[in-house]
């Protein structure tokens, strides 16, 4: 049942984003359009691609809460490490830890690493073992992550089971 | 009159965007090891490209131009932590070490 | 407005590929490449805007996925020196 949701859902983004990509909008081009859309998902099943960690709606809108409070965190220590950059002093202290990652799914996991990765200063350079390996370019933005805000606030999202 | 207010805002947008890629890019050649200027590509990477693709969305206004150029941001917001991710990690395991300041320590845990 | 936009991209692009020759290690020249990339994803859509020609950004869409596919081919190239291999789990928790 849920693989059958999974494939209805993924057609469905697929032929908005051929619609939107296309701005056709005449009944024979659109059958063509149905049609590819029909033939990807079933390679993507084929490749057993659709499920909740291709495809994860089951996340619903609280990934699009979480989106806008990380771009919110993204402006911010962008604007902090482009000071440090032109600073003529350049003030960085480079420092590389380990730091947990609560989550308890692999998707879970990937969200919060690659969150680290996109907030410039902090750079995730190995996932093992439930933690991950942060690079951070000052003291700063190290003590940011090991606070741990980004990390429940990604739990919070509850990316669903071990697996 | 709406025409001005679109075209400062864009300008703004798209001026500030411009001023964040070339101080990535300035990070880049300042930057002294390949992990700390991996930094500074994400600068350009991130806010960079987000604000001049905010800037022309707001040029073009509410067409498919503006969706596709929100397609592009997505498509590199997903694609760029990936890419680092493997870049770094690859760096890391092949063995390149990174430059910690003056004093030698070995910080990380090994794995 | 889109010509100051230009030229500011390309300055980036100049200084990308500076990184790019200087090395010293293979890992920042496959970082400068990658930001090289990404700068001409933004560089071709700005282009459309400059000559008014918007059909440009389908160009700029297809280049973002070009870009991020060609750095994983040749990351993967230059962890097992072959790009036919199937990279599992296993072999990076081992090295």
């Amino acid at each position: 049942m849920a693989a059958v949701l999974h494939a209805i859902s993924l057609g469905l983004v697929l032929f908005a984003t051929w619609l939107l990509l296309s701005g056709f909008f005449e009944p024979l081009l659109i059958t063509f359009g149905v049609a590819t859309c029909v033939i990807v998902v079933w390679i993507a099943r084929r490749m057993d691609l659709v499920d909740h960690e291709g495809h994860p709606i089951h996340l619903g809108p609280r990934i699009f809460v979480y989106w806008l409070w990380l771009i919110g965190e993204i402006v911010k220590s962008n604007i902090d490490v482009a000071k440090r950059i032109i600073d003529p002093r350049l003030p960085i202290k480079p420092t590389l830890f380990w730091t947990k990652a609560s989550q308890q799914s692999e998707l879970g996991q990937v969200i919060y690493a690659n969150s680290i990765t996109l907030t410039p200063g902090t750079i995730s350079v190995r996932v093992a073992d439930g933690s991950v390996l942060v690079h951070a370019l000052s003291a700063e933005s190290a003590a940011g992550i090991a606070q741990g805000d980004m990390d429940r606030r990604v739990s919070a999202l509850k990316c669903g089971g071990p697996d | 009159m709406i025409g001005i207010v679109v075209d400062i805002v864009s300008w703004v947008l798209i001026l500030t965007g411009s001023a964040f890629a070339i101080i990535g890019g300035v990070g880049m050649i300042r930057l002294p090891d390949f992990y700390t200027r991996m930094h500074g590509a994400g600068i350009t990477d991130t806010l960079g490209a987000g604000l001049i693709l905010a800037g022309l969305a707001v040029q073009a206004g509410f067409t498919l131009a503006t969706v596709k150029l929100l397609l592009i941001l997505v498509f590199l917001l997903y694609t760029s932590p990936t890419s680092s991710y493997a870049l770094a990690n690859s760096a890391y395991t092949g063995g390149l070490q990174p430059w910690l300041g003056k004093k030698e320590d070995g910080s990380s845990k090994s794995s | 407005m889109f010509v100051a936009a230009t030229l500011a991209i390309l300055i980036t692009m100049a200084l990308a590929l500076t990184r790019a020759l200087l090395g010293p290690t293979i890992y920042d020249r496959v970082l400068a490449v990658n930001a090289f990339g990404t700068k001409t994803v933004l560089l071709i859509a700005v282009l459309g805007f400059l000559t008014g020609r918007p059909d440009f950004l389908d160009i700029s869409l297809v280049y973002a996925l070009i870009n991020f596919i060609g750095t994983i081919a040749v990351l993967k190239f230059l962890k097992f020196g072959d790009l036919g291999t199937p990279g599992s789990e296993n072999s990076e928790a081992d090295d």
